[in-house]
């Protein structure tokens, strides 16, 4: 039984960690973007990115004041149990949303659309948003927070079969230019792209793919593979870098995720996790043991099922045995 | 500061500024700020250019660098503030207020994300000597922290909350921030765009508008969203 102030207690870590702390693939990335960005104001951009998490890291500050909106994503083994059930866990969530906005200190993002109301902890309605998966043969629960930029650099399109590839091509091209221009997207990010589903799983897919996946990371189809690392290319050879300079780095990686979707359609999504790409993960085990890690690992085989069922490993390891 | 400027021209200015310390700056000047700055964003805008309230009496002697941001801050126990980081929001929503603003308030640097478009600068910043400096980046909200050494005054906290209240902050090496008008109203912004347009025509060259066309849609590359 995993207890709830465990998971408050990880959840407030996590917090902290996900404001300060950039992840080391996403630095990486970066790091690497530095060494071959030529435009002189775009290369001063990326430098001064790089002496600001260093900043973050040593006075404990976040890195950025625009600390976005902070989210849960929860995965839970098959086998996991809470004590309190999925309630508590709500509970400890949103309670360490609260008390990190003024513990870390983050900025109060969230606010009624209409009547603005902010309850100064960035808790309100629909806030912070929850997301759930599951994870076969498994006791544990993994918890990741983002803290995603707000405004801009999303967006979605209905496409249709007839467009193809080079559909796709033009409306991510679309997407990076018109958040590109002015840096309004905080560029270079990792772009996540949600294709299929149907329009709010359009959106998730796409949110999800930019934000638990590393930079690196492949999908696992070869062909959606090698569409990745093409507009990965694609994005870096517009132009423009840093705050939409001229430069060569937009695009850190480029990750994809489908579903299927209607016979005639084949929607779209675009998101930019920006120069503040936020996550941290924890695996919370049975015994209370907590590991804390920066690959949210959302995506497992599971996650991306294509049958009715799914087969236990452990059960299959049983039958071989 | 160890961040690498390369080539790039590098100014200090001491807040409040006048506009002979602004004539040396050229768009694209990497500059750091000493003095008072102060955050004033829509919700200080109205309170003052639309229900008429008082600002701070003296406010452009005391500073005249309006910040277009909100801090990540908490109050303590001792109703003493502390904030972490400073990063700026996006300024080009709040273009209808800047011809008062500049009137009741004397600013003559405005600092945001993303600049504004040149014919604001054109409208509202030169006649008044002004300029305007982006951040950078935009995340540097560290560096930003790093450079304030203390608040001096908060006003209206209690009726705007940490986003929209005035913080008058006391600042040290500020920055970097990055110049992108000058005092004729040119836009630096403007001018990349410009430059990152030809290979923007060319990249789209060939490729077939979706089958599905958006509601008042156009296909100029030169266009931007602000
Ligand atoms: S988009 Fe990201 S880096 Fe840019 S201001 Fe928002 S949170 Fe900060």
């Amino acid at each position: 039984m995993i207890q709830v102030p465990i998971i408050k207690e990880t959840a407030l870590t996590l917090m902290d960690k996900a404001a300060i702390d950039i992840p080391d693939d996403y630095l990486t990335g970066l790091q690497k973007a530095a060494d071959t960005e030529e435009g002189d104001l775009s290369s001063f951009v990326l430098n001064a990115m790089l002496e600001n998490y260093q900043a973050a890291k040593e006075d404990r500050r976040a890195m950025c004041a625009d600390t976005g909106v902070p989210r849960w994503y929860v995965k839970m083994g098959n086998e996991a149990q809470i004590s309190g059930g999925p309630v508590a866990l709500e509970e400890a969530l949103r309670g360490a949303t609260a008390e990190a906005t003024t513990g870390v200190p983050l900025r109060p993002n969230r606010v009624h659309p209409l009547w603005r109301t902010d309850h100064n902890n960035n808790v309100g309605l629909n806030a912070p948003e929850i997301e759930y998966s599951f994870e076969p043969d498994a006791d544990w629960i993994d918890i990741t927070t983002v803290h995603k930029g707000g405004l801009f650099g999303s967006d979605y399109r209905m496409l249709f079969p007839g467009d193809g590839i080079e559909g796709i091509k033009r409306f991510f091209l679309d997407c990076l230019v018109a958040f590109g221009k002015r840096g309004l997207a905080c560029q270079p990010a990792i772009i996540g792209v949600g294709l299929g589903g149907s329009k709010d799983i359009t959106m998730v897919l796409g949110k999800q793919a930019a934000c638990l996946r590393t930079v690196g990371d492949r999908n696992p189809d070869p062909k959606v593979a090698e569409l990745e690392m093409e507009l990965k290319e694609l994005g870096n050879s517009i132009g423009m870098g840093a705050m939409g300079f001229v430069g060569k780095s937009m695009v850190i990686d480029c990750h994809i995720e489908c579903g299927f979707t209607h016979t005639g359609g084949m929607p779209m999504s675009v998101h930019a996790f920006c120069l503040s790409s936020r996550r941290a993960v924890a695996r919370i085990h049975r015994d209370g043991r907590v590991e804390y890690r920066t690959d949210p690992n959302w995506f497992t085989p599971y996650m991306r099922r294509e049958t009715i069922g799914w087969q236990s490993t452990t059960a299959s390891l049983k039958q071989s045995v | 500061m160890a961040i690498d400027h390369g080539k790039l021209k590098t100014v200090s200015l001491t807040v409040p500024v006048t506009t002979e310390d602004l004539k040396d700056i050229e768009i694209g000047t990497i500059v750091y700020l000493n003095g008072v700055v102060y955050t004033a964003r829509e919700g200080i805008y109205k309170k003052v250019l639309e229900g008429g309230e008082q600002l701070p009496a003296h406010l452009a002697e005391i500073s005249n660098a309006n910040f277009h941001c909100s801090p990540a801050a908490s109050q303590n126990a001792d109703g003493t503030f502390n904030i972490g980081a400073m990063t700026g929001t996006a300024s080009f929503r709040f273009s209808k207020w800047l011809e008062k603003w500049f009137k009741v308030s004397g600013a003559k640097i405005i600092i945001g994300k993303g600049g504004m478009t040149s014919e604001d600068y054109k409208k509202y910043f030169v006649p008044n000597g002004a300029i305007y400096l982006t951040t950078v980046g935009y995340g540097t909200g560290a560096l930003l922290g790093r450079g304030i050494k203390s608040i001096k005054d908060v006003h209206w906290y209690d009726e705007l909350g940490v986003a929209q209240a005035m913080w008058m902050v006391n600042v040290e090496n500020f920055g970097p921030f990055i110049a992108d008008s000058d005092l004729a109203g040119n836009s630096l912004f403007e001018r990349e765009n410009e430059k990152v347009k030809a290979g923007i025509d060319k990249l789209y060259e060939g490729t077939r508008a979706p089958a599905l066309r958006r509601y008042g849609e156009t296909n100029d590359r030169g266009d931007e969203v602000i």
